[in-house]
Parts: C-alpha cells; sequence; structure tokens
C-alpha cells in the first residue's frame, strides 16, 4: 500500500494527513469533567485540597485501626503473661504456651496483618482514583 | 579440632559476593545505576534484597545466643525485628517512596525545607550508621577466631576490606543482587543444619529441654571462661571465674548457676511476672516499642525503598519483606532451645553469641555431616556480616557524599565509602567488649526516638514546623544516645537507673513525639506554605496522573 502513494514533493498535490498517534489512556482523559478534578487537585484549590484531606485521613485511619490490632495482639501479651501466670505453665503439644505464641504464631499474625493493610489501602486509593477520574459518580 | 571445611565456606561466599558484585558494576552503566539501579527493581528481588540486608549478625547469631541465656523473655527481639516492618508497611512505605527521598535527610528538606534540619538528620543517620557497623565488624572478628581460631582483628578486617570495595566500586545496583543471594543463604544456613538437629534430638531419645534438676553436661567438657562471673556450685559453694579460667566437667555432670544467666529452669521457661519483676515487665515494652518504630528510622532500610518504581510496589514489597523475615526468625530460637541440651558449656564461658556456629558440630559430632554444616553455618553467618554492613555503608556513604562532601558524583561516593566504612573499623579494632545484641537494640532505641516521630508527623501532620521537628529529634535522639554512652561507656549501674538506660526507648520515644508535637504547635506559623502540595504528592496513587 505504502508504495503506491504519490510523490508528495512533485506538484501541488495536497498533503497527506500527518499520523496522529492514538492511545487509549488519551481518549480517557478527554473527558472534561476528570481534567478538571485533576487540575483541581494541581492546583490546591478547595476541592482539590478536601479529596486529598479525605484521603489522607482514610489511610491515616486504617493504618491506626491496624496498629491498634497489633498493640491489643501483640503488646497485651506481656501484660497478660504478667497477671496470669498459669498461662505460661499451660503447655500445648508439650511447649508452653508463650514459646508458641512469640516464636511461632506471632509472624503469621503479623503477615496476616500486613496483607490486610496493603488490600484495604489500596482500595482507599482506587476509591480516591474513582472520584477523581469520575466525579458524577 | 580445626574443621577443614570452614574457611573455604567463608572464602566461597566472600568470592561470590564480590563475584556478584563485579556482574553488576559490567551492568551498572550510569550515575542512576550506580546509586539507585534506576529504580526498576522487582518487588521480589528488592524483598530478598532488603531481607538480606536487615538480617544481621544480631539477627543470625544474636537472637540465638540471647534464647539460650535468657529464655522466653528475649523472644521478643525477633518479633520485634519482624514488626517493625509492618510499622514501615502501615505508616511510612508508599508515602515515603512516592515523596521521592533518598536519604533521611532528603526527606526532612523536602518536606520542612530547612538546611538546620538536613544537618541534625545527618549527623543522626551517621551515627545510627556507625552504632549499627560496630558490632557487625565485631562478630566477624569473633566467628572467625571461634570457627577458624584466628586472631579477632582478621574476621573484622576481612569483612571491613571486602564491604568497602564492593560498596565502593559496585553501587547500588550490585548491593542488590548481592543481598538478595545473602538472603536466601543466611535461610538455607539455619534451615537445613536445624533439619539434622531436630533428627539427632530425636535420634537421642528427645532429650529434655529443661530437665527438672536443671541443665547438664551430655559429654565430658571442658570450659575456658571469657567473662568474669559467680558461679553456685550444685553442693551450695559460690565461686568467683575471671577470664583465662579452666573448668572441667564430666559427662552427666550439672551446670552449676552462673550469675547473670537464667539458668534455672523456671526463670528460662516463663515470662516474668508482675510485683516481682516491674522492671523486666518494663524492659520488655521498651525493647518492644524500640524494635516496633525503630526499624523505619534505620537509614539502610530506608534508602531501599527509593529503588521500588512506585509507592504501590513499595507497599508490596514490604510486606514481602514482612513475609521473607518472618520465615526467617523462626528458626534462630530453635537453635537457642537446642543450644541448652548440646551446648551448656556456653552458659558458662558466656560466648552464647557463639550457640549458632558452634552447635552442629557439638550435637552431630566431628563426622563428615556434621563438619560440612558447621562451615555452611558459619559461610550464613559471613553472609550476615558482610551484607548487612554493606547496607549500612552504602547508607551512610551516600548521607556524606551528598551532605558532606557535596557532591552527588560517583567519585565522590567512593571517597565517601572509605570515609564511611574506615572509621567503625578503628572503633571496632579498639572496643572489643561490647555486647553484639545490646549494641543493636540500643541503635534501634535511637533511631525510634528520632527518625520515627519525624516520618510519622512529617508524612501525616500537617502541622508539623522545622522548629518543632529539630527540637523533638534534638531532645528525644539526644536522650536516646546519652542513654548508648551510659551503657556503653558510664559506670556499671543498678536498679531502675540501669533499666531505665539500658531500654530507653519507653521514655525517650514518648518524649519525642511531645516535644515534636508540642514545639510544632507554640510556632505553628513557621509550618512550610507548601504543606498541601508535598501531602498532595505524599499520599495521591499513581493512577492518578497530575
Amino acid at each position: 500500500m505504502a508504495k503506491q502513494l504519490p510523490d508528495v514533493g512533485s506538484g501541488g498535490a495536497v498533503p497527506p494527513p500527518r499520523r496522529a498517534r492514538i492511545v487509549l489512556a488519551d481518549i480517557t482523559r478527554q473527558d472534561s469533567r476528570a481534567e478538571r478534578t485533576r487540575a483541581e487537585l494541581a492546583q490546591q484549590t478547595q476541592v482539590g485540597e478536601a479529596l486529598v484531606r479525605g484521603l489522607v485521613r482514610a489511610q491515616l485511619a486504617l493504618a491506626l485501626r491496624l496498629s491498634l490490632v497489633v498493640a491489643i495482639g501483640l503488646g497485651g501479651l506481656p501484660w497478660l503473661f504478667a497477671i496470669a501466670p498459669s498461662l505460661g505453665r499451660t503447655t500445648v503439644a508439650g511447649v508452653n504456651l508463650p514459646w508458641l505464641l512469640l516464636g511461632v504464631a506471632s509472624f503469621p499474625f503479623l503477615i496476616g496483618v500486613g496483607w490486610a493493610y496493603v488490600r484495604l489501602a489500596e482500595r482507599n486509593e482506587q476509591d480516591f482514583t474513582d472520584l477523581v477520574q469520575r466525579p458524577e459518580r | 579440632m580445626a574443621n577443614e571445611f570452614v574457611v573455604p565456606a567463608i572464602v566461597a561466599v566472600t568470592l561470590v559476593t564480590v563475584g556478584i558484585g563485579f556482574y553488576g558494576l559490567r551492568l551498572a552503566r550510569t550515575t542512576s545505576d550506580f546509586l539507585v539501579a534506576s529504580r526498576a527493581i522487582s518487588p521480589t528481588w528488592n524483598a530478598a534484597a532488603i531481607g538480606g540486608e536487615y538480617l544481621s549478625a544480631a539477627s543470625f547469631l544474636g537472637i540465638a545466643g540471647l534464647v539460650l541465656k535468657y529464655g522466653v523473655d528475649v523472644l521478643w527481639y525477633p518479633v520485634g525485628f519482624a514488626a517493625g516492618y509492618l510499622a514501615l508497611l502501615l505508616f511510612v512505605a508508599a508515602p515515603l517512596r512516592r515523596s521521592g527521598a533518598f536519604t533521611l535527610p532528603d526527606f526532612c528538606e523536602l518536606r520542612l525545607g530547612s538546611r538546620r534540619l538536613r544537618i541534625l538528620a545527618t549527623a543522626f543517620v551517621i551515627f545510627i550508621g556507625w552504632l549499627y557497623l560496630v558490632p557487625q565488624l565485631q562478630g566477624a572478628g569473633l566467628t572467625l577466631a571461634t570457627v577458624a581460631g584466628s586472631p579477632y582483628p582478621v574476621g573484622a578486617l576481612l569483612v571491613a576490606a571486602v564491604v568497602t570495595a564492593n560498596v565502593a566500586l559496585g553501587g547500588m545496583r550490585a548491593i542488590t543482587f548481592v543481598q538478595a543471594f545473602q538472603y536466601w543463604l543466611k535461610l538455607t544456613a539455619l534451615a537445613v543444619p536445624v533439619i539434622f538437629l531436630a533428627l539427632q534430638w530425636q535420634a537421642d531419645g528427645r532429650p529434655a529441654v529443661t530437665p527438672p534438676d536443671g541443665p547438664t553436661f551430655r559429654v565430658a567438657t571442658t570450659v575456658v571462661v571469657e567473662h568474669r562471673a559467680t558461679l553456685t556450685l550444685p553442693d551450695g559453694d559460690v565461686r568467683e571465674v575471671r577470664p583465662g579460667d579452666e573448668l572441667t566437667f564430666a559427662a552427666g555432670d550439672p551446670v552449676p548457676d552462673v550469675s547473670g544467666v537464667a539458668t534455672d529452669a523456671g526463670d528460662w521457661l516463663l515470662p516474668s511476672a508482675a510485683g516481682d519483676d516491674d522492671r523486666g515487665l518494663f524492659a520488655t515494652y521498651s525493647l518492644i516499642l524500640a524494635t516496633f518504630l525503630g526499624t523505619m528510622g534505620l537509614p539502610h532500610v530506608l534508602v531501599r525503598f527509593y529503588t521500588n518504581p512506585d509507592g504501590a510496589a513499595a507497599r508490596r514489597t514490604t510486606l514481602v519483606v514482612l513475609a521473607l523475615v518472618g520465615v526467617f526468625y523462626l528458626l534462630p530460637t530453635l537453635y537457642g532451645v537446642l543450644g541448652r541440651i548440646y551446648t551448656p558449656q556456653l552458659l558458662l564461658s558466656g560466648q552464647t553469641d557463639a550457640v549458632v556456629v558452634l552447635l552442629p558440630g557439638a550435637a552431630l559430632g566431628e563426622g563428615l555431616v556434621g563438619r560440612l554444616l558447621a562451615a555452611l553455618v558459619a559461610a550464613g553467618a559471613f553472609a550476615a556480616f558482610l551484607s548487612t554492613s554493606s547496607g549500612l555503608l552504602t547508607s551512610v556513604a551516600g548521607v556524606i557524599s551528598t551532605d558532606v562532601l557535596g557532591r552527588g558524583s560517583v567519585r565522590g561516593f567512593r571517597l565517601a565509602t572509605v570515609i564511611a566504612g574506615g572509621v567503625p573499623t578503628v572503633l571496632a579494632l579498639h572496643v572489643s567488649g561490647l555486647d553484639v545484641s545490646q549494641v543493636v537494640g540500643l541503635a534501634f532505641a535511637v533511631a525510634a526516638s528520632s527518625f520515627c516521630p519525624l516520618l510519622v508527623l512529617g508524612i501525616w501532620w500537617r502541622g508539623l514546623t522545622d522548629v518543632g521537628a529539630t527540637a523533638g529529634v534534638m531532645v528525644g535522639g539526644g536522650a536516646a544516645i546519652g542513654a548508648v554512652l551510659v551503657t556503653v561507656v558510664g559506670p556499671p549501674l543498678s536498679g531502675w537507673p540501669a533499666t531505665l538506660t539500658a531500654q530507653p526507648a519507653a521514655w525517650t520515644v514518648p518524649l519525642a513525639f511531645t516535644v515534636m508535637v508540642a514545639v510544632s504547635m507554640a510556632t505553628r506559623r513557621r509550618a512550610p506554605a507548601d504543606v498541601a502540595a508535598t501531602m498532595l504528592r505524599l499520599h495521591t496513587p499513581e493512577t492518578v496522573r497530575l
């Protein structure tokens, strides 16, 4: 096909239009409302400011809630062992309970909390992105 | 009874480290490659590298030694070392990556725009880095002395030289590959011998870890005392021993009570109880606070986050790190527990940090398997010294090259590396009496009382001012440094003063937060004008293109 095109340089023929690059993301970006919200974020308008404050507050609340889970779940243990010494003498499968809780169970617990945080934090960010990209919803 | 496999194993680890370093050097073509690995390392590689860098001599040797000596109360060390990554994940990982700060001083300047605070942060990075480097080099010296009989300075100098050369020549890109390799080596070096140890324990008829009459020697043993102690013999005699004393025990003899060591089964097996041991409980909570909050303030940990492509990747990397170090920390405890059965002489000699290295030989005998496994463990220990020292050196050299020398060039970085490596080497050669785990714990306490409040408040609170941040770091971090100096070089203390200085985090961390918030509120008008823009940058997900 290409080699059948007429020579542009000769005569007064209209040059072919410049090739336009069309990228899917550019089409989405043409949504004017989303464009405006992004501009509001970037220009620190009150709307943009409120959106970011909301996101920061949501992420901080999530982090604090999960730290509270850890503070109670792990931080309570020394206190619990101190006021109820009999707990320390309880054995499960021949091993004393504090050894099992601290030496083994605490690690999956921490990983579980971390996994929940990553999921929930990404969801918060997705909500924020949806809000910014499609403010009418 | 020199083990002929130990030295080749250590040489192999060192050569592989240097080899991967040079392979990385061939790949590192630009300054960006060199300093931040072009920010294009996958979360899995990066996580293994962070894990490899993080698991230091304190993790590989120290925890098992502490468990052998003190029992259940010190299990908070591994739990806290792992939980520190959760705190980092919850409060710091993604925003810090989005901030674009490479080091802690960068973050200070970016968030608060203060040169003075930047200088203060630089001083703290260097102090914490050196405080953490000295015990790594000492651990290397002591380990090589234990397994190969070399003089103490040989191991320290060897590790210092290899690490300085590797960091100066290979830079960050090379370090990532080296660190990732060393994580897996360290895990293997503890996991494989533990299988054989468990089988041996089964074959020996599952001897009790805490027999009712206290620990006994399984074989005839001669102990050379390394630290001054008071022994209480089974017949009630009290005997003072000093370094160099030799004690001989027959097989089946009970282990005498040693002052400062939980020889009694109850103390070792059970957590400290309320009432009779309030100081123990305070120390436990202080340790929890230091390790949970200190990790985010360690300079070599933060510098790694910059190599993630974006904030979401930083978060996922941190989660993988948490899983990797969590798996690793299941193992040292087992060494400490089995050490009660197979190497009780370490309780007397005071060299409990050597339990990981000596246990395979002691439990499995001097056969081929025992010698090979002992060599594997020694190689893992060397990987621990090399990797943590590399990470610390990279970050300390990073701040020295940008903030002290004032040059961002590769040559400046190399000069800074030599300076950053030289000082702790000299210190390690001159102070050999410091306890590895204790000093590392103090480094965590200093980090938790200085950089943790700075990062957490800087990322989440708009009201932070430069004056408030400076005051908080000076008061909280200064108090923690004071406690470190009193503990390390001060007169011996007892009672509450000893507890408050040996485990300072429980009072220095709240102090730092309080001062930082109070002074910031008093100087409210100094809050940076661009704080809204900074918050936008720290917290906006990458999916929103601005």
